[in-house]
């Protein structure tokens, strides 16, 4: 990895102690070792797990999560949350259905569904500016956008035909599944924004200081705004690819489908209070999660306890995520006081 | 709102002219009409009572806030800034009360914050993070300043390195005033040398400096002026050499200028 040698070096500048920096590179790589540790572990308890059938179904599964959390990196950045992008899912799913059924142009339907998430993002992020906490706006969004989608199906799956439109869920690219594509398309315009580009920087920084940014001058409710949208944008996308998936536009599409997206984010190493993200971290996340099921599901755990376990590595992510990784910075980067050279 | 005085050449108009800046949040006025004026390479210290408005005063110098009335001028021309920004492109930098850095971003991504250098990959605009830390790195050694690396987050520095963070941002880009609010709270007697030393190296490059503090010494040994202030007005101006702590102090408190009976 070029990144966990620039840290070395980085840490060598510094003058740290090798068991500082290998600290710090636990800290950071910790969960794509985890990773690689199950993907090991599994390989060798199931002759089913280490397939490229199986990577690319456990891919495929994790696709309509990556996309939705790369945009929940980017909130989080901000030191946001958003609650509703399950919700979404559905208003998305049962939308589709309902627009192609009466007719409308397949092209037309995917653009309008997109921004019917876009806009359900910008209702969320211009509550969030009025100064309301995310955590609350958000879960209004949950409920109110599935009431939203069992209102307009009545309740209702209502199956979905159109090629195209099925395409997005079933096609393949040069024997990867579209769903995979275009995950990986929108992990690495995710990280291009948030890496390379002023909008992603800002985020970070409202997320950081606040207060900074603002006496910096960055505009920090268009900043707010624009990522619940391209949040709400994304899991407009994410629903169509699970409707597709699924043929089906149904009311309880991504059910719980929040809480998958943000123990992927968290899993990855965003912080939970905004001013560090990392995309690369949060696909890392999103496979963890599915490979894990997955080797579950192989081993032939109940599905219920796997739910169960589910539940447990993200109240570990949590943990990490909070308080060990905070601390083991901190005692990584306290450097002896003689090295300290006053300004 | 006053105009401006007629027949007064257009030269030798002050660097900076503030007149009648008034500003309330909410029910509190914490500015009645505020005037004051600065020269290039002058060195202004801004004193008053903890709510006197000295901190507001100048967060609508630097474009924090923006002024329910009044009018602020630089070279003589009337400007209206729209957000710090635009009051940075006119050469006003501000060192904040808490220095105003991002904990978790790099110094050279503190230093460039809301105007990065941008450079163009494959067709995109991707930030020139490259030159941005080689410039950071410059500044520093240009400055005298030491931090260990420009990549390394500010919540890894200590509270003298984040302060010199601070001055490097704001003295950085051809500033022609740098506004430091309490720059000397909180340090220890090596820090505060190094920015008494920051203030006179920018009043002998023509920057003018103004300097909120309530360590009347500090202004004593590099200030030119004073600038007394209470309740959300200004009580008297003295020169440094025309005055001497008590009466600065006494004035301070009573918020009175003896001198005008
Ligand atoms: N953002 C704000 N919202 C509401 N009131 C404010 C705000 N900023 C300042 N004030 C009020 O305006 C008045 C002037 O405050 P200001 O911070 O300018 O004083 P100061 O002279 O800088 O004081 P100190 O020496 O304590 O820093 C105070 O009464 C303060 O409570
Ligand atoms: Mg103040």
């Amino acid at each position: 990895m070029t990144q966990s040698s620039s840290l070395l070096r980085r840490g060598s500048r510094m003058g740290m102690p090798d068991g500082r920096r290998l600290a710090l590179l636990a800290v950071r790589y910790g969960m794509l070792a985890a990773l690689l540790m199950w993907i090991v572990a599994m390989s060798i308890l199931s002759e089913h797990f280490l397939t490229i059938y199986n990577f690319l179904n456990v891919a495929r599964q994790a696709a309509p999560i990556i996309i939705i959390a790369v945009g929940m990196t980017l909130v989080m950045a901000t030191g946001g949350i958003d609650l509703s992008v399950g919700s979404l899912v559905a208003l998305v799913s049962v939308s589709s259905a309902a627009l192609l059924s009466a007719g409308l142009p397949i092209y037309a339907v995917l653009a309008i569904v997109i921004l019917i998430g876009a806009a359900a993002g910008a209702v969320n992020g211009s509550f969030v500016c009025l100064g309301l906490p995310p955590f609350v706006v958000t879960l209004s969004a949950l409920v109110y956008l599935r009431g939203i989608a069992f209102v307009a199906s009545n309740g209702y799956a209502v199956p979905v035909s159109d090629p195209v439109y099925l395409e997005i869920g079933r096609g393949s690219l040069a024997g990867i599944h579209l769903p995979i594509v275009i995950a990986a398309v929108v992990a690495v315009a995710g990280w291009y924004v948030l890496n390379r580009t002023r909008f992603g920087l800002h985020s970070l920084a409202v997320g950081g200081r606040e207060e900074a940014a603002r006496v910096m001058g960055l505009r920090i409710t268009r900043i707010k705004i624009a990522v619940y949208t391209l949040t709400g944008a994304l899991a407009g996308l994410g629903g169509v690819v699970a409707t597709a998936r699924l043929a089906n536009g149904s009311p309880n599409a991504g059910m719980m489908m929040e809480l998958d997206v943000i123990a992927a984010v968290v899993l990855g190493g965003t912080s939970l209070f905004g001013g560090v993200a990392t995309v690369g971290g949060t696909v890392i996340g999103a496979l963890f999660l599915n490979f894990v099921r997955n080797g579950l599901n192989l081993q032939g755990v109940n599905p219920f306890w796997v739910q169960v376990v589910s539940g447990f590595i993200l109240l570990l992510a949590v943990l990490l995520n909070t308080v060990a990784n905070r601390r083991i910075e901190e005692w990584a980067r306290t450097r002896p006081a003689a090295e300290e050279d006053e300004a | 709102m006053s105009q401006p005085i007629a027949g007064q050449p257009l030269i030798d108009q002050p660097l900076i002219e503030m007149r009648g800046i008034a500003k309330s949040f909410g029910a509190v006025r914490a500015l009645h009409g505020v005037d004051l004026r600065l020269d290039r390479g002058e060195v202004l210290g801004l004193v008053g009572d903890n709510a006197a408005g000295k901190s507001t005063l100048m967060k609508i110098l630097a474009g924090a806030y923006s002024p329910d009335d009044g009018e602020i001028r630089i070279d003589g021309v009337p400007v209206k800034f729209d957000g710090p920004i635009s009051a940075r492109d006119s050469g006003i930098e501000m060192i904040y009360q808490d220095f105003a850095l991002v904990p978790q971003l790099t110094v050279a991504q503190n230093i460039f914050l809301g105007r990065e250098l941008m450079t163009r990959r494959f067709g995109l605009p991707v930030l020139d993070r490259r030159s941005m830390a080689d410039r950071s790195r410059d500044l520093f050694s240009a400055l005298g300043l030491r931090v260990p690396s420009v990549d390394s987050p500010v919540h890894a520095l200590s509270g003298g390195q984040q302060q010199a963070v601070a001055i490097a941002r704001a003295t950085g880009f051809a500033a022609k005033l740098v506004i430091m609010d309490e720059p000397t709270a909180n340090l220890g007697a090596p820090a505060i040398a190094k920015v008494r030393e920051t203030i006179s190296r920018l009043k002998r490059s023509g920057v003018a400096v103004i300097v909120i503090s309530h360590r009347l010494e500090d202004i004593f040994a590099v200030g030119d002026h004073f600038m007394v202030m209470k309740h959300g007005r200004l009580i008297a101006s003295r020169a440094v050499d025309d005055t001497h702590a008590d009466e600065i102090v006494e004035m301070i408190v009573s918020g009175r200028d003896r001198r005008v009976s």
